[in-house]
């Protein structure tokens, strides 16, 4: 696989032809902000946290990094005055469904984001698709998906799948931000299948 | 009748997984919404998984997931409508039917729905039935309108 050369926030790095700039990033230490990566799934670009302005034959652009592939001589910077505010309002509109997700305030304190900035609505889901994605590309289960659309759409764990492999998975519960996987699985568990298998059952 | 249509429709895409939506859409218009059943067996016949079946299904307003009424009615809700009293004519129509926009009737009669701009701003304010225009509607001819469709 042949390698090109690229400069992240003033240092060469080399990577594959192929790769994207956040992999390319992740490889030579260089940290840029994630909710919805993870290295065993495919790129999603969901979050939009990673962007970054790329500097390509004298054209600046802001990308999401986690999409974007790696070019020959591309110029990347991480941290600037735009790329901070676009993450910073981010992160504010992200607090308004999940003001207490410990990841989120990570961010909010990097990245100066006031967390009352917009109106309170918890739904505790980011809609990163961490978990529908993990359950459909490494399980190959597709017990969890997403329904609906627009500012009703929200993960739903499919009963009919759910009921045959959750109960000895459960895996999705750690790559959740916010912990809204669980409680969506528990909430099903206890309305749908109270009498389930090392489930909830009568009260204890 | 409708239950050989259904089959019909999921055999001749079978291991079509790139047909979904294609075929959800000939089930609406045979049954006029997707029964849950019907969606886990499309979902097996083509090669999907349940849970796109559902995301597709609940995403397109086009489906639906619950039962409609033997008649569509659509008011519009448009610009042009509203100034004309489109307001009113939806007024009345939920009075005479009982109905709220989304909802159907227990007879299952009619399924009210509302539309921002259903085309025919030169007729306004539209009442559609089963894809009838009905233009230049006024509260009181509605009673009249609805009632041929039994």
């Amino acid at each position: 696989m042949s390698q090109v050369t690229l400069k992240i926030n003033d240092r060469e790095v080399v990577a594959a032809t192929g790769m994207s700039v956040l992999q390319a990033a992740r490889q030579a230490d260089i940290f840029i902000p994630t909710l919805c990566h993870h290295d065993r799934l495919e790129a999603y670009g969901g979050c939009r946290l990673c962007i970054v302005e790329v500097e390509s034959r004298g054209r600046i652009n802001h990308v999401v990094s986690c999409t974007y592939p790696v070019e020959q001589g591309l110029t990347v910077r991480t941290r600037t005055e735009t790329v901070d505010r676009i993450r910073r309002v981010l992160v504010e509109e992200l607090m308004a469904h999940a003001p207490d997700s410990p990841e989120l305030k990570t961010l909010a304190e990097e990245y100066g984001a006031d967390r009352n900035r917009f109106g309170k609505e918890p739904i505790f889901c980011v809609m990163c698709g961490l978990c529908v994605r993990y359950c459909a590309e490494i399980k190959g289960e597709h017990a969890v998906g997403f329904i609906e659309n627009g500012p009703r759409r929200e993960i739903s764990f499919v009963p009919e799948r759910a009921a045959k492999v959750c109960w000895d998975c459960q895996e999705c519960f750690t790559v959740c931000p916010t912990s809204y996987a669980q409680a969506a699985y528990l909430l099903a568990r206890g309305l749908a299948f109270p009498d389930a298998p090392g489930g909830a059952g009568p009260a204890k | 009748m409708c239950e050989q249509a259904v089959a019909a429709i999921i055999e001749n895409h079978r291991g079509q997984p790139e047909a979904l939506i294609h075929v959800l859409t000939a089930i609406q218009h045979e049954l006029r919404w997707l029964p849950r059943e019907v969606l886990a067996r499309v979902a097996e016949a083509l090669g999907v998984p349940l849970s796109q079946a559902l995301q597709i299904a609940s995403f397109y307003k086009v489906f639906s997931l619950t039962p409609k009424g033997r008649h569509e009615v659509h008011v519009c809700t448009g610009m042009t409508c509203h100034l004309c009293g489109g307001d009113r004519l939806l007024a009345k129509v939920e009075e005479a039917t009982g109905l709220k926009p989304g909802e159907t009737d227990a007879a299952g009669r009619f399924t009210l729905e509302r539309g921002s701009c259903l085309g025919s701003c030169s007729i306004g304010p539209e009442l559609i039935v089963d894809g009838r225009h009905h233009g230049r509607m006024t509260p009181e001819q509605v009673e009249v309108v609805l009632a041929q469709y039994p």
